[in-house]
């Protein structure tokens, strides 16, 4: 440990040339290497700093200019532009997360705890799997198999349950709605709630889960009793990272949803609203002029918002690393 | 008669107010035959799904009731706990599988000769196939691994070897707002950057490289990080002993050491964002011809090519989503062998750490 601090020393200049003896000769290449080494890292600092700038200079027009004029062209005043997607996008998320977080705690459960112990790590790659299919294969498969298939259901639904306002409203004929396309955000964002939360519980504490088990309690309670409280904080920003994916996922939502323009809660109609990045990626390839700002702006609005969400999932997570010496 | 009472009613006191372990499957069986029943007269037929559900329904009031009975509440609950959670994983296999085989039986047909070695130029309806998309791929994602990996690695030496202070701290915590950047705004970022150098609507291949390197670095940054904290001090300090200075015990000593595992990362992260699509929608473009010059005219790439197929098919739909399913296909097999690739390569080239 001393050699390394030693060798830290010879790279940084210290400011006490009255001991010339004990310091180290400066080397031209540790000083290009540490400039090199240094250099990358800011690099990556420029680049953020270049994605938020370039993004604001090519989203300035259309928030500059007058709302007057933005509504004699036929674009719409950016603000009500944007809402009805910043409302889909944050309300499909909000189903996929119901659907996909316990789903995500049971699997991490089941692989930590519950599955025989050789099989685990091969039972999380099968989930790792899931994480490896692209985004497009996933909308594809979203719009033309799990689309048809659960049509049906929502008849279902809509039929019997149809006095609750989310299952109300005229059922699509194709099963292409706000609800499929939760479904398929739920699945893409499983393996990473799981992954995480699933690391949160194998870092319990051995004798906490024993002293429970010891005490006589079943498995089932000592998850209850030492292990969840335990991966409380693991399991919040887990959630966190997967709402931010589920934020910004375009493809799955661009090919399973043909969106309008709507807030509804109904998600089971031909109504839906669209999602922010899926309205720019359906959109940008034949925009021009005032409306390629328009959709800029929008991925200026959808970067902010999942950096808000990501920026407290890490917050929680680094303030619990502290708070439990896990690393 | 006692010798009847001693043969019968003799109790195994460590398995006393226990179902017996047949009763689990036995009722798992029955749950599946009567939901398979139910499926079949009251419902639209025989469907596999509908009955795993419809068995899942019966299944666990039962078991609970069950057990409630014969074991007491906790027991009860701890067995619907197992079951859900073992439910769950289940439950989570359903659309992978269905996936998988979808995409294999759909996509198989078109998975041809001709599907790789055919543009869609001057193709209408039947025929056709994904070269230049292929070709696309392969350029832009090799541009982006020769832009991510330097800066990437670079960055990861810097955050292990060298940082100290507010700026690794901050470079920490910004790689990690980086991994949370919607893959589309990094397609509008590589946009706009072109828009602002060479004009507005340039898009090319180099576009979509720029775009997938801002979702690559982060991930090759995570990955190396990680392998180079691994590597043990001793290693450093031997060489530092040695009088070796700091920048070649980083290139000769801790480098090799763990260049299997950063070599897996890289390939690992390749798989991450070789299926990237909503970017180069935006960067790179849509073209039906084969473009190997990435500094002009947009180029295809095969996940654009995929979702292209879905979205914009001609009169005769079935051969397009055919198409789309091919390239699907194909985009799933790359992103396995990479995985497959980069998992053997962990194994296999591990260092020894000597325990």
């Amino acid at each position: 440990m001393t050699s390394v601090t030693q060798s830290t020393r010879e790279v940084t200049p210290t400011p006490t040339p009255e001991h010339p003896v004990n310091k180290a000769r400066e080397r031209i290449g540790d000083r290009v290497f540490s400039g090199l080494a240094t250099g990358s890292g800011v690099t990556i600092l420029l680049i953020l700093a270049m994605v938020a700038g370039f993004l604001l200079v090519q989203a300035f027009p259309a928030l500059a200019t007058s709302p007057a004029e933005l509504e004699a062209k036929g674009y719409g005043q950016f603000w009500s532009w944007i809402l009805p997607f910043a409302w889909g996008t944050v309300y499909a998320s909000f189903w996929a997360l119901l659907m996909a977080v316990p789903v995500a705690i049971g699997i991490a459960l089941f692989i930590s705890h519950y599955a025989p112990r050789r099989l685990a790590s091969s039972l999380g790659y099968v989930i790792d799997l899931l994480a490896a299919v692209p985004s497009v294969v996933f909308g594809l498969w979203g719009s033309m198999v799990l689309a048809p298939a659960v049509q049906p259901l929502y008849l279902w639904l809509n039929t019997y349950l149809g006095w609750i306002p989310f299952f109300s409203g005229q059922p699509s004929g194709t099963g292409r709605t706000l609800l499929t396309a939760s479904i398929v955000l739920a699945v893409m964002i499983l393996p990473i709630i799981t992954s995480l939360s699933r690391e949160v519980f194998l870092q319990t504490p051995v004798l906490h889960q024993e002293a429970a088990l010891a005490l006589g309690a079943t498995r089932w309670e000592m998850i209850k009793m030492a292990v969840l409280p335990f991966g409380r904080a693991g399991i919040v920003s887990s959630v966190m990272l997967g709402l931010g994916r589920a934020l910004g996922e375009t493809m799955a939502v661009a090919m399973v949803l043909s969106g309008a323009p709507v807030i509804t809660l109904e998600i089971l109609t031909s109504q839906n609203p669209n999602t922010i990045a899926a309205v720019i990626a359906q959109n940008f390839p034949e925009a021009y002029g005032l409306k390629t700002n328009q959709l800029i702006a929008g991925g200026l609005t959808l970067f902010v918002i999942t950096l808000v969400v990501n920026s407290i999932a890490r917050l929680i997570v680094s303030r619990y690393k502290e708070f439990s010496g896990a690393n | 008669m006692t010798a009847l009472s001693t043969t019968t009613d003799k109790v195994n006191p460590l398995t006393a107010g226990q179902l017996p372990a047949y009763v689990t499957w036995a009722a798992l069986a029955g749950a599946l035959i009567v939901g398979g029943l139910l499926d079949t007269t009251l419902l639209s037929g025989f469907d596999p799904g509908t009955t795993a559900f419809a068995a899942a329904v019966i299944y666990l009031p039962v078991i609970y009731l069950l057990s409630r009975a014969v074991e007491g509440r906790r027991r009860a609950a701890d067995r619907l706990a197992t079951n859900l959670v073992a439910g769950a994983f289940l439950l989570a296999l359903l659309p992978l599988i269905s996936l998988l085989w979808e995409t294999l039986s759909t996509g198989l047909p078109r998975f041809d000769a001709k599907f790789f070695s055919w543009s869609m130029r001057n193709v209408i309806g039947a025929g056709g196939g994904a070269i230049h998309a292929l070709y696309g791929t392969l350029i832009v994602t090799g541009i982006a691994t020769l832009i991510s990996v330097p800066i990437g690695l670079m960055t990861a030496i810097y955050l292990v070897e060298y940082g100290r202070g507010a700026l690794a701290r901050g470079i920490t915590f910004f790689v990690d707002v980086m991994t949370g950047i919607p893959s589309i705004v990094a397609g509008l970022f590589a946009y706009a950057l072109m828009a602002i150098v060479f004009g507005p609507g340039t898009i090319n291949g180099l576009a979509g490289s720029l775009a997938l390197s801002v979702l690559m670095i982060p991930i090759v940054v995570r990955a190396t990080e990680e392998l180079l904290r691994i590597v043990p001090n001793e290693l450093r300090e031997a060489s530092y002993a040695l009088g070796v200075p700091k920048w070649r015990t980083i290139i000769s000593v801790v480098l090799p050491t763990s260049i299997s595992g950063i070599v897996s990362g890289v390939i690992l992260a390749i798989a991450r964002i070789i299926g990237e699509t909503a970017p180069l929608m935006i960067a790179a473009g849509f073209t039906n011809s084969i473009n190997t010059n990435p500094f002009a005219n947009p180029m295809m790439t095969l996940p654009v090519y995929v979702y292209d197929q879905y979205a914009h098919p001609g009169v005769q739909r079935e051969f397009y989503t055919e198409r789309a399913w091919a390239g699907a296909l194909t985009l799933i097999v790359l992103v396995m062998v990479l995985n497959l690739i980069g998992r053997f390569i962990a194994q296999r080239f591990a260092p020894k750490t000597g325990r």
